[in-house]
């Protein structure tokens, strides 16, 4: 492991480790010390990176044992784009609206001098809600806006009928509708602490200077807030992105997500080549990489401000 | 969660980060206007009614049985299928925090004590569910495992194991961040030095010195651990694993009304235990 050989030079360096007495000895020493996480990285590594690896591995190989790149080549086949599209276009409206909501919920909750006992109720049903997926979210929606949903029914008794005016809880809207309920409890659980972050003084600075409250928003607290806003939507796009347990519950697979369609390449093989499977996979892996990454980034960014 | 495809994976850093930092109230200026003043409890009322319906949607379907109002219930708890779907989600849930513990807290106390200049490549490393996506990652894991020469899937209990370790891993997100908060807020090398120079060797001093130290910060992790392999769908399924969430599956498709009364009984488990993270980390914050 050749990863060891800074970190073991820097710490020698370090005053700090120094009365640890890793100055006298420090090749014998951190030897040791990487033994004590080796359990870990062993565990992490056959269960996370090692099956990461072999994916890559065989998205390279082709059908007659060669390394090729035929199988990302052939990624731009219909089913593929397609369930790709429909993910992203999923993922981007959710984050969208789930975003804007979670964020107008979230300011509400800490500048809108609500009481304190409202406050920690709707953070904790926050942290629960954006943990609510799967199963138990599809029956609640088909329970509520199905056929004969409760909301359904009740819209219908007010004169509207929901099916006929378009919605579909099986299709691209509806998947939607189900998604936004555990995104924006994202949102406003990442965001929240970007928001108490905003500092007293900058708003009464930029009132005595004689700003409004919407010039202070304008040019002050949103500039200040934006990177962990887009940070927070990207993380939400990643989230719904990799989302698949729910709409395999709701759809049994017939609205084909990019998950969807890995989901059935493993029961059945329906992209006729393995390969390409796992292509589609390291795909994912790749979108979720750098969402994943450009959020990190962010938040790294907006820290300078609202640490 | 995306541990499971699902999406909340991404989310129990808020849940356990956000939750426990003690905000001050916010003091509300007396010369606003009433519209201003309205708008944030409008906000907040059109969240809690998305919150809500479906809720209630659900108490109503599980009660619209056509042979009765309490039959859904009736036969959802009579189905011979669905206690032992449970009970396996349980064991699992339970097995896997196990797991998750024995290998994170020692890894976290190890490099909090020894090595911090390598706290953040080790929390890189339990960031990577976020990454890869369960469905992914359970097809690699087939495609890995299943093979010759390891055929550690042969059996339905080898399965089960290789699953369990999977939700492990999965948690290590949550739990990393759980126990490494909890080590922060205690002093390692004090209590490690005392505890050394009473005669304690390396697992006295984790699991009577270190663990119980921070008992209240795992406590929240391992919840979040539980709620999530409990309701966990895409391994299992992909795994044929008889647990909750697959035979749940199934009952959602084919008997809506039994469906509505599981649901609520899932809900009221998983909230109970996500709910109570909130409750330890209000008290962990208030001792500290």
């Amino acid at each position: 492991m050749d990863g060891t050989r800074p970190s073991a030079s820097m710490s020698v360096a370090e005053t700090v480790d120094k009365d640890m007495g890793g100055a006298k000895r420090p090749p014998f020493r951190f030897r040791w010390n990487w033994l004590g996480v080796m359990p870990f990285l062993l565990f992490a590594g056959a269960l996370l990176i090692l099956p990461t690896i072999v994916l890559g591995a065989r998205s390279l190989a082709g059908a007659d044992g060669s390394t090729t790149l035929d199988n990302y080549r052939s990624l731009a086949t219909p089913v593929v784009i397609d369930s790709f599209r429909l993910s992203i276009k999923i993922s981007l409206i959710t984050a969208l609206v789930g975003g804007i909501f979670g964020f107008l919920l979230a300011w509400s909750m800490v500048l809108g001098g609500l009481p304190k006992p409202v406050r920690s109720l709707l953070s904790t049903f926050s942290g629960v809600a954006s943990n609510f997926a799967g199963v138990p979210l599809a029956a609640a929606f088909i329970a509520t806006v199905g056929r004969v949903g409760l909301f359904t029914i009740l819209l219908k008794a007010a004169g509207f009928d929901m099916y006929k005016a378009g919605f579909d809880l099986y299709s691209f809207i509806g998947i939607s509708v189900v998604y936004l309920y555990f995104q924006f409890p994202l949102m406003v659980l990442v965001i929240t602490p970007s928001i108490e972050g905003l500092k007293e003084e900058w708003r009464e600075a930029s009132e005595n200077l004689g700003a409004s409250t919407y010039q202070y928003w304008r040019y002050i607290a949103l500039p200040v807030l934006m990177p962990s806003i887009l940070g927070a939507m990207i993380l939400l796009f990643g989230n719904a992105f990799g989302a698949h347990a729910t709409a395999f519950a709701l759809t049994g697979g017939n609205l084909r997500l990019a998950t969807i369609l890995i989901g059935q390449q493993i029961s059945g093989d329906v992209l006729q080549n393995p390969g390409l499977g796992y292509a589609v996979a390291m795909g994912m892996v790749a979108v979720m990489a750098v969402s994943i990454g450009i959020y990190s980034i962010l938040q790294r960014r907006s820290e300078r401000w609202l640490a | 969660m995306t541990i499971a495809g699902q999406s909340g994976s991404l989310t129990g850093h808020g849940a356990t980060g956000g939750a426990g930092k003690p905000t001050g109230p916010t003091p509300v200026p007396p010369q606003r206007s009433l519209i201003r003043r309205l708008w944030p409890w409008l906000i907040v009322a059109l969240g809690v009614v998305y919150f809500v319906t479906p809720l209630l949607g659900t108490i109503r379907l599980s009660l619209r049985h056509n042979k009765g109002t309490w039959e859904a219930w009736r036969l959802i708890l009579g189905n011979e299928q669905m206690w032992p779907a449970f009970g396996q989600s349980i064991v699992n849930g339970l097995a896997t925090i196990v797991v998750s513990l024995v290998i994170i807290v020692p890894t976290a106390y190890w490099v909090a004590l020894k090595m911090p200049r390598l706290r953040p490549f080790i929390e890189f490393i339990t960031l990577l569910p976020f990454v890869i996506p369960g469905v992914v990652l359970v097809l690699a894991l087939i495609r890995l495992y299943s093979a010759p020469p390891l055929l550690l899937t042969s059996t339905y209990n080898s399965t089960r194991i290789v699953m369990i370790c999977a939700y492990a891993a999965l948690s290590f997100p949550y739990m990393y961040r759980s126990v490494d908060n909890g080590l922060r807020s205690i002093d390692v090398r004090s209590l490690t030095e005392a505890a050394q120079s009473l005669g304690a060797g390396w697992p006295t001093i984790v699991t009577k010195v270190i663990f119980p130290n921070i008992r209240l910060a795992i406590l929240s992790g391992a919840l979040l651990t539980f709620a999530i392999v409990l309701g966990e769908l895409t391994i299992a399924l992909y795994m044929a694993q008889r647990t909750l969430a697959p035979f749940m599956a199934d009952i959602v498709r084919n008997k809506p009304f039994e469906a509505a009364a599981l649901t609520l009984i899932a809900f009221s488990v998983t909230w109970l235990a996500l709910g109570m993270i909130s409750y330890v980390t209000n008290r962990a914050g208030r001792r500290t």
